[in-house]
């Protein structure tokens, strides 16, 4: 990335230009794990990408002091230390909230969207700038978790935040949910279809095949 | 001063201050919010209990559950050895898992009478009387804490019965750490449903509850549906109302009400 980035490009890039999971296809367990209502995914949305943006932040306040020799597990106690308070905050003020979550804020830890920003542009970039990369990964890692959010929610129970807008038929309505949208890995299957979406739209993104099929012949012909 | 940025001596020196400055920062913040967080898990523990006794939803406000536990559940610590009522400690502020951990308050549990894998067991312990609305404190349903092992955990829950203390009010548990999906399901309000109206003793008096591989047979009064693909689960379950009902358990607490008439 360019260090003469604007504010602007930096902040928005990685929501579509470089969005880190549908380009980098990073954080992706947690993208299945936690998109079958909204409120979990908003919830899991946001305290992304305040630890993303507040690791960046201390590890580029740190980036010149920081021995190379043990820079992986600085960044980690940065990182871990972050998470725990999240955890703590979510558990005192949202905690039917945190229990649904349950594992997943602490695996906010091992999600690579954290460690790969703070390795990959904080410990280049100055504090304020790395502050807004991580806004904005973070963003663009919202942006994909309330997509998949929103469609397993309002077709897999027709719901939108726990409130009815498709009315179900088991309640005298009129639509059927499709319960596999509520499963794991209908997000796999939505992840791939707004890859595509993304791509088509996005050429740039597009890769290279990295092997041809050969045609299909017959024996003997 | 980037000099020597590689150094032992400034590497040390980096990871202890790291160090210090993110220990002081969780620390602070897990002190903080501590009672904040007690608070939750009081009303979470709360509205787990009026949900059990039927009472209430998952939509209570946190006023409406206080002031409904307050209205209808009595708390009362008992003596299990015994089955006395036992009034030295403060039901409200009585930790009974607290006490399951300290030597003085519980006992350790002989290998053999240990089914529900718990270890120790306390002497005393909270149980909830859900009381009639009219204000005659006339006993609707007695709620017990249960605990007990499944696959990864222990399962940590409340059974509800009527005052024949027999009949099935419900059954759930409000915190552990079962496979979601599998073992999760227990908190499945499917299988919760096919709880109450079972008995648990049969007419000899023992505890026949019990959740069955594969389906229930068609009106059997003790049994309850199996988990698919949780068997550990399940026989974690059994196990547990087993224990709990046993003599190690409830049992004397609840031939002393029989006697006495609930």
């Amino acid at each position: 990335m360019a260090k003469q980035a604007s504010a602007k490009d930096i902040l928005l890039t990685p929501v579509f230009d470089n969005n880190p999971i549908t380009l980098q296809i990073l954080g992706i367990c947690s993208a299945l794990a936690v998109t079958s209502n909204l409120d979990t995914a908003l919830v899991m949305a946001i305290a992304l990408t305040a630890v993303t943006a507040f690791s960046n932040l201390f590890i580029a306040m740190i980036r010149t002091q920081i021995p190379a020799s043990i820079r992986m597990i600085v960044q980690m106690v940065i990182i871990a230390s972050l998470v725990i308070v999240v955890d703590q905050i979510l558990r005192a003020y949202a905690f039917t909230l945190a229990k649904q979550l349950s594992v997943f804020v602490g695996l906010i830890i091992t999600n690579c969207i954290v460690m790969g920003r703070a390795e990959a542009f904080a410990m280049q970039n100055p504090p304020w700038a790395s502050f807004l990369d991580g806004i904005g990964n973070g963003l663009g890692y919202s942006l994909m978790l309330i997509a998949l959010g929103v469609v397993r929610e309002l077709f897999g129970a027709g719901k939108l935040f726990g409130h009815e807008i498709l009315p179900l038929v088991k309640d005298g309505g009129w639509y059927e949910p499709n319960g596999l949208l509520l499963l794991p890995p209908s997000a796999f299957f939505l992840i791939g279809l707004f890859i595509w979406a993304l791509r088509m739209w996005k050429k740039a993104q597009q890769e290279p095949a990295d092997f041809k099929l050969a045609p299909q012949v017959k024996e003997g012909d | 001063m980037s000099s020597n940025k590689e150094s032992t001596a400034r590497t040390l020196i980096v990871a202890f201050i790291v160090s210090l400055v993110a220990s002081v920062f969780v620390a602070g913040s897990a002190i903080y919010l501590k009672p904040a967080q007690q608070q939750n898990r009081l009303l979470d523990r709360q509205r787990s209990i009026l949900a059990i006794a039927g009472i209430g939803g998952a939509r209570l406000s946190a006023g409406e559950v206080r002031a409904l536990f307050e209205r209808r559940i009595e708390a009362q610590v008992v003596d299990l050895t015994t089955g006395e009522v036992s009034t030295q400690f403060d039901p409200a502020s009585f930790d009974a898992l607290k006490a399951a951990k300290d030597p003085k308050t519980s006992a350790e549990l002989p290998g053999n009478e240990d089914i529900a894998l718990i270890k120790r067991r306390e002497r005393f312990t909270t149980v909830y009387r859900l009381v009639k609305d009219d204000g005659s404190s006339e006993l609707e349903a007695l709620i017990l804490p249960v605990r007990g092992y499944g696959l990864w955990s222990t399962l940590h829950g409340f059974l509800a019965i009527k005052p024949d203390l027999n009949t099935v009010v419900g059954l759930g548990f409000y915190q552990h750490g079962e496979t979601p999906g599998l073992g999760g399901e227990v908190d499945n309000p499917k299988w919760k449903a096919l709880w109450p109206g079972k008995t648990l003793f049969d007419d000899e008096g023992h505890t026949a509850i019990k959740v069955v591989k594969g389906v229930a047979a068609q009106g059997a009064p003790h049994q309850i549906d199996g988990l698919a693909g949780a068997t550990l689960t399940s026989e974690g379950v059994n196990k547990l109302l087993d224990f709990w009902l046993s003599e190690q358990g409830f049992g004397p607490y609840l031939d002393k009400l029989r006697r006495n008439g609930a």
